[in-house]
């Protein structure tokens, strides 16, 4: 049977929030990680820092970028909504977020190029 | 629209175990998904089983899974959901099929009173008229979502009663919502309670299936934001305990 009932933005926002939310955790180690070298390790943070120049790298950079602020503007939306009178226009508001989100996520790869 | 014939598959079985069956029903005009599934079985098949009782889109009665979105089947023209002149008609989800296209509405029901959905009032009918202004924000409240048929459209478009069987739904909630605004009723405290818990209204993820699916287009994610809050309000108030 095909899941026709999923087939809105609403969903999609949903969805989005839910996979970026689960991508984000998973980077976290690696970020304290990194954290960690910058503090402790000086020299192995140096090697950081240039493979960190790398483009391959700089695109994944923009990746997590896009993630973090798709899962937050998702955050501050569902919050909104949950907490504040209710608005119409809903679909509107997910094309906004998404819309900033890319917005963000472009800021950064410009800046970084 | 595709010459004459509509092909239609339709589930037959019992429970879970089941199989689509393909009928060819004549095309006709201002034709609905209940005329078709009605044609079939008064014209090819008697034994098909489904539900209805109004056909005009009051009773609520009529749902089923149509091309893959929880529909009425009285108030769907064939010409808005069958363009290429496939049509499939399955029943409705997160329900117990009894046979066919009709479902077991148990627990979908078992739920309002769950959310505690029955009026409780103080007055008897000695008592003169409560006065409710139709401009009282509680009032429009309690009138946007009190327009419900009790289709279960909505409790078959959300993924988190596919996810958790407990879970009230959509249109439980939203009549508890209309209830809280419902300034005769007595039972709020209670109320608030039946739905702060975990298969209440802080299970709903706001995805909207249920707006984007209402037939009455009403909107279930409201009342439930709606419920979040008082919750939330009467928590911190310490009523909830
Ligand atoms: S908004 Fe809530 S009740 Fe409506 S479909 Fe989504 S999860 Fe279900
Ligand atoms: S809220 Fe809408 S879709 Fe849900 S049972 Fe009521 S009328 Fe049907
Ligand atoms: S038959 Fe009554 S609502 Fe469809």
């Amino acid at each position: 049977m095909k899941a026709g009932h999923r087939d809105h933005p609403n969903y999609w926002a949903f969805v989005l929030h839910r996979v970026s939310g689960v991508l984000l955790a998973l980077f976290l180690p690696v970020h304290f990680q990194v954290l960690y070298l910058a503090i402790k390790k000086a020299s192995a943070f140096d090697g950081f820092l240039a493979w960190a120049e790398m483009p391959m790298v700089k695109l994944a950079e923009t990746v997590l970028i896009l993630l973090l602020a798709a899962h937050l503007t998702g955050g501050l939306r569902l919050l909104a909504l949950e907490f504040l009178p209710w608005r119409d226009g809903q679909k509107t508001i997910v094309a906004l977020t998404g819309g900033i989100s890319l917005v963000i996520g472009l800021v950064y790869l410009l800046n970084a190029a | 629209m595709s010459g004459d014939t509509l092909t239609v598959s339709v589930w037959r079985g019992d429970g879970d175990v089941g199989r689509y069956q393909e009928f060819e029903v004549p095309r006709q005009e201002s034709q609905t998904v209940l005329d078709v599934v009605t044609y079939i079985q008064r014209h090819i098949d008697p034994t098909l089983s489904y539900r209805f009782a109004c056909r005009v889109g009051v009773c609520g009665s009529c749902a089923m899974t149509v091309n893959g979105k929880p529909r009425w089947t009285c108030r769907t023209h064939v010409s808005k959901v069958a363009g290429d002149g496939r049509l499939e008609v399955a029943p409705l989800r997160n329900l117990q099929v009894i046979k066919d296209l009709s479902v077991d509405m148990t627990d979908f029901f078992d739920k309002w009173a769950r959310a505690e959905g029955r009026f409780q009032g103080a007055q008897t009918r000695d008592d003169d008229f409560a006065q409710v202004s139709p401009d009282s924000p509680k009032r429009r409240r309690a009138s946007a979502g009190i327009e419900c048929i009790g289709c279960g459209v909505c409790y078959a478009s959300c993924d988190v009663v596919a996810w958790n069987q407990d879970y009230l739904g959509p249109a439980a909630l939203n009549r508890a919502w209309t209830l809280v605004n419902d300034v005769r009723d007595i039972a709020d405290k209670q109320r608030l309670k039946a739905v702060a818990g975990d298969a209440g209204c802080h299970a709903c993820h706001s995805q909207q299936g249920c707006v984007e699916r209402c037939v009455k287009h009403l909107n279930p994610t409201q009342s439930i934001a709606g419920l979040k809050r008082a919750t939330a309000l009467a928590a911190l108030k310490g009523e909830l305990e």
